[in-house]
């Protein structure tokens, strides 16, 4: 029996950046306020309202699909979605479904190019909250609409994925490409980035798609390949015991670890997609968009490649990964600091803590370490110091009198006094016994905690010789 | 739909005339040329009309439940939705 090939395509739902609504002006901080406080006529579907599309989201739409070399046409519209659920009380979705704002690009993911099908923009839903629980069937639900009318670009992929780890990569790089040009914060933790991957399994060599399943409720990269794995696991079991893949929505327990179903689509569900009425078309002008194209920062692909020529790829991996990180690394550069080192100080101390200092601070820090002014441990406590207070590391490396003693006369006299007052171990060391250093050298820094260790030592050494 | 109507007898004629009157009309809509003409999502002549990204003042929660016949704890209340399993 040949073996199977999975199939993957990625719908991520992003909320672009903006200050309000995408077609009211309903503020977007706070939603997690009490319900139903970020709610007006025009979010709440109040009859006679005149919806007004956000220019921030479309801007912010515009830049997503021409940083995934999408084309954009000249004419868009915003349609009606029809369906009846609590959630929007207008009883639609209005989103964009013949015409949307751009079609066709892609996305590198290591060395495969993804292709993305359509950049959309459309209105978020409110929330449910379901009383009861799994054994007591509720007979109720309580509706906040807080979110409802909140700005979505839906990206959608074609089926190129292949495999759980290049769809986490996929959702990785789209997520720093958002946050590069500035299109999204795309915390999936706060649901700015929404994954929802398609999957299916077909034999290895077959050209038809097998039937899928689409995911839902997944919060976080870990999740996302999990639930893929697991997901690929259960429809292969279910093949190869001679049961059918249902087409259907399953939601990812996370609990559990297992992805459970939700809703079928045996039959295609009928939206009624018309043209929002309320809404005029856009034409999207051309000079808007030769000058976003032009705005557009360098890309994370590009960057990662610059970065390639300089440094490893294992701290590209981690720097190249998040703008923050690599703006950091070029700044204190550029101030003069050593490349290697630096880095490495990002993926060690900058990375794990998200402790972020200015490049220029940073450069001073590398400076004071590489110089033998402080130690590593005393380096670290100085980044934590400099970034809560917003002190210069030198300040601070003044102030607490951290300054290592690296001159060699001085730590002579100390090394001798040490020797003097351990007559036993220096005897032990003498005679071979090599570890009887390590009581000379915690004596050593007993005394002098700012004593160079490295020198200190090469000093007790030569001296016992 | 127009097949549930009840019709008295003797009345079949004379809606068969007027049915075929409708149908026929509709015949000649269809014999127009639309190949070259997009088709109409919109009948007034503005495009592109986008709004500036600033917050405006929302309702309170009081106003915005003020239509809702039984809201609790700040929340609209709805009858029981459970996604089908």
């Amino acid at each position: 029996m040949s073996s199977w090939e999975v199939v993957i395509g990625m719908e991520v739902h992003v909320q672009p950046k903006t200050k309000s609504k995408m077609f009211c002006g309903c503020s977007i901080a706070g939603l997690n306020e009490p319900p139903n406080t970020h709610v007006c006529e025009i979010c709440l579907g109040m009859p006679g309202v005149l919806p007004v599309p956000n220019k921030a989201a479309v801007e912010a739409c515009i830049k997503t699909a021409l940083a995934l070399s999408c084309e954009i046409p000249q004419h868009t519209k915003f349609d009606r979605k029809n369906y009846m659920y609590p959630d929007l009380p207008k009883g639609y979705q209005i989103s964009q479904y013949d015409l949307p704002m751009s079609v066709n690009g892609y996305l590198e993911v290591g060395a495969s190019r993804v292709r993305i099908r359509r950049v959309h923009l459309e209105e978020d839903t409110g929330k449910l909250i379901h009383a009861g629980d799994k054994l007591h069937k509720a007979s109720e639900s309580y509706v906040d609409l807080n979110r409802a009318g909140v700005p979505l670009m839906e990206i959608v992929s074609e089926p190129d994925l292949r495999s759980a780890d290049q769809a986490r990569d996929y959702a990785m790089e789209l997520r720093a490409l958002l946050r590069a040009i500035g299109a999204s914060e795309a915390d999936m933790e706060k649901g700015q980035l929404r994954a929802e991957p398609n999957i299916s399994i077909r034999r290895v060599g077959s050209q038809e798609l097998g039937v899928k399943t689409e995911l839902k409720n997944i919060n976080s990269f870990r999740a996302l390949h999990r639930a893929i794995l697991y997901e690929v696991d259960r429809q292969q079991q279910a093949l190869e015991s001679g049961r059918a893949v249902v087409q259907e929505t399953r939601g990812w327990d996370e609990t559990e670890q297992r992805t459970f179903s939700q809703r079928s689509k045996e039959f295609a569900e009928d939206y009624r997609y018309f043209p929002e009425p309320d809404i005029p078309p856009l034409e999207l002008d051309r000079a808007w968009i030769e000058e976003l194209r032009r705005a557009l920062p360098e890309l994370p692909s590009v960057r990662r490649a610059r970065l390639l020529d300089q440094l490893p790829a294992a701290q590209v991996a981690v720097i190249g990964a998040d703008r923050d990180l690599a703006d950091l690394y070029e700044t204190a550069v550029a101030k003069g600091a050593p490349a290697l080192a630096t880095a490495n100080w990002i993926v060690n101390e900058v990375a794990p803590t998200g402790k972020l200092m200015s490049g220029e601070y940073l450069a001073e820090l590398i400076d004071l370490l590489q110089q033998g002014a402080v130690t590593r441990d005393q380096a670290r406590e100085v980044h934590l110091e400099s970034v809560e207070t917003g002190r210069t590391p030198a300040e601070i490396v003044a102030e607490h009198g951290y300054s290592q003693v690296s001159d060699p006369s001085e730590l002579r006299v100390l090394a001798e006094a040490v020797i003097d007052a351990n007559p036993k171990a220096a005897a032990d060391y003498r005679s071979g016994k090599k570890q009887a250093m390590q009581a000379l050298m915690a004596d050593l820094r007993k005394r002098a905690p700012q004593a160079n260790p490295k020198v200190a030592n090469e000093l007790l050494l030569k001296l016992l010789a | 739909m127009l097949a549930r109507l009840g019709l008295e007898p003797g009345d079949e004629e004379f809606y068969a005339d007027q049915l075929s009157g409708i149908l026929g009309h509709i015949d000649r809509l269809q014999q127009l040329d639309t190949e070259d003409i997009p088709p109409t999502a919109q009948v007034v002549a503005v495009a592109s009309r986008l709004r500036d990204d600033e917050p405006r003042p929302c309702l309170s929660q009081e106003e915005a439940l003020a239509n809702a016949p039984a809201p609790v704890n700040g929340f609209f209340r709805v009858p029981a939705i459970q996604e089908e399993t």
